[in-house]
């Protein structure tokens, strides 16, 4: 029973109900996998060994009851939630139990993982290089087998990057599609929780397990449970191909495996287009704009005397996210920064508006190049802001986005990204599973021993 | 919107942000390249164009004005550092408390 720790998310349900296996098999099968691998990877951050149902491995930003949090920072440490975030309680009343807690990017800022204030977790595939972020240890505990499926946040691109750049699925949900009650708050007019999982089929279990409204997160609308659909055809689909996402910046070798997709899209009946998305060179400054003064609001509140330790205990990306972001919104400057990159934001939004009326779907690559080297990126911000090029413009429009792997370069993982319409996640659901139907990119691993 | 400098002292104040010497110094060298970098959206028209803050349709979404169970006093205080006889005990408002 050694490999129950390779099997999807579907198949651990089927075995279960077929009892091939029990649930302390199971469980017991991934506590062993980490002890062994976790300390190479710095997947955990907390471990879960009374774990007896459907083992996930969640963020550690979302508030599991009694179970440390630490938002990857030591202002929390020693934290524990009295309280399960609703999408805790929803998966709790689908048969899974939390795993673990999965180390992030403090307070989910960063793009490679090393914004943790603990031991930095690395890439699978190779470990001299980032897993991604914010969401790294989610991406490195599905990648490495150490969880039947985790739990992301996505702000701009944290759950669909380190999902790419190690090579699982990541998706993540409208704005407003899963109430985030229970998970920290890091941009309010952006942050969502999705599924990194195995396969596509996996994600979009999950996100019908946890979406809908709850009545404590105010723009979670109602919304009609997923249609569970069984796509059997992508014919005639219409993919379109945002010219600006090819431009410049982006690695030939990914170019090219990005190519190859598509064309394989396109054996399977679907029709490319190409669209045009002209404000996309203004989404990283619009981004970090709204964003940092999010940030700077939100994370007011850890002040060390309700829960927490002082302020002092920030990491650098906080700090200088909250510095930017308050001084975005301080007097002679709101009008100048913070509205401005609202009204840009807008043209962003209309932008895949325009889109969508040529195309179903938008594909394009995730991030502009494979997993780079830990320690390359972090002492120069803004380097670090930009790989976040083509995750962004889809979190200011808050429509939603999968991450499909694709295939490799230099062999470290390749991701696909496709966007769809607001609130319309079938759409790219049903294009990724189709396209893993045709592939099996998603059932390489990592040779990890 | 040229020539724009974030004075780091006065910013650390407003965020209630301790930092040390060579913190600031970091930070102003970093965040005038920021800067300069998010000034890009200066060069964007956007006459007439409404801003997004939220993407949702949603307006004015409220609840039900009713009591429902919640945390007990000792759930809400238990991640507390300093609390005496069942409250939090914070540093005084104005000077000299």
């Amino acid at each position: 029973m050694s490999d129950l720790t390779q099997l999807t998310l579907t198949e651990t349900i089927s075995g279960l109900e077929k009892k091939d296996f029990s649930t302390e098999e199971l469980n017991g099968a991934y506590l062993t996998r980490i002890k062994k691998l976790n300390p190479k990877l710095n997947s955990y951050l907390f471990v879960n060994e009374e774990s007896n149902k459907i083992p996930a491995a969640i963020k550690d930003i979302i508030s599991v009851k009694g179970m440390p949090l630490t938002c990857g920072s030591k202002i929390l440490e020693g934290y524990i939630p009295p309280y399960n975030a609703t999408v805790i309680k929803k998966l709790m009343a689908n048969s899974v139990s939390v795993l673990g807690k999965t180390n992030l990017d403090e307070f989910a800022m960063g793009s490679s993982g090393e914004n943790s204030a603990y031991e930095k977790a690395r890439n699978p595939w190779d470990v001299s290089k980032v897993p991604g972020g914010s969401s790294s240890g989610s991406a490195v505990a599905v990648a490495a087998d150490l969880c039947a499926f985790a739990l992301g946040t996505d702000t701009g691109g944290s759950i669909r990057q380190p999902a790419s750049l190690c090579g699982v699925v990541g998706l993540k949900p409208s704005y407003g599609r899963v109430s985030r009650y229970g998970a920290q708050s890091m941009a309010s007019s952006l942050d969502q929780i999705g599924p990194i999982t195995k396969t596509v089929a996996d994600a979009r279990l999950v996100l019908n397990w946890i979406e809908g409204a709850d009545g404590k997160d105010n723009n979670a609308v109602p919304n009609p449970k997923s249609q569970i659909p069984n796509p059997k055809s992508i014919k005639g689909t219409k993919i379109g191909v945002p010219i600006e996402y090819f431009a410049k910046g982006l690695d030939q070798d990914v170019e090219e495996v990005i190519n190859t997709a598509l064309n394989k899209l396109k054996d399977l009946g679907a029709e490319t287009v190409e669209v045009s998305l002209p404000h996309t060179q203004y989404s990283v400054a619009t981004y970090y704009l709204l964003m940092a003064s999010e940030v700077s609001s939100n994370l007011a509140r850890y002040d060390g005397i309700r829960f927490g330790k002082d302020r002092s205990k920030f990491g650098p990306e906080a700090k200088r996210r909250i510095i930017l972001g308050t001084f975005a919104l301080s007097a002679g400057y709101f009008e100048d920064y913070f509205i401005k990159a609202a009204k840009v934001r807008t043209l962003i939004k209309q932008d895949f508006e325009k889109a969508f009326q040529k195309c179903d779907v938008i594909a394009g690559p995730v991030s502009p190049t494979v997993a780079w080297n830990l320690g390359e990126k972090i002492s120069d911000p803004l380097t670090m802001y930009l790989s976040d090029i083509y995750t962004l413009s889809a979190s200011l429009a808050g429509i939603p986005g999968l991450s499909v792997p694709c295939g490799f370069s230099a062999g470290l993982p390749v991701g696909l990204q496709l966007l769809g319409e607001y609130m319309d996640e079938e759409t790219i659901l049903s294009v990724g599973e189709i396209y893993q139907s045709a592939t099996d990119w998603h059932k390489q691993k990592p040779g990890l021993n | 919107m040229s020539k724009v400098k974030i004075d780091i002292n006065h910013i650390a104040k407003l965020a209630n942000l301790p930092l040390s010497a060579e913190e600031e110094k970091t930070y102003d060298k970093q965040l005038t390249a920021i800067l300069e970098y998010v000034k890009h959206v200066e060069s964007v028209d956007t006459k007439d164009v409404e801003p997004t803050f939220n993407v949702t349709p949603n307006k004015n979404i409220t609840r039900k004005d009713t009591a429902s169970k919640s945390l007990t006093q000792d759930e809400a205080l238990n991640n507390v550092s300093n609390k005496k006889n069942g409250f939090v005990v914070t540093g005084g408002v104005f000077e000299n408390e």
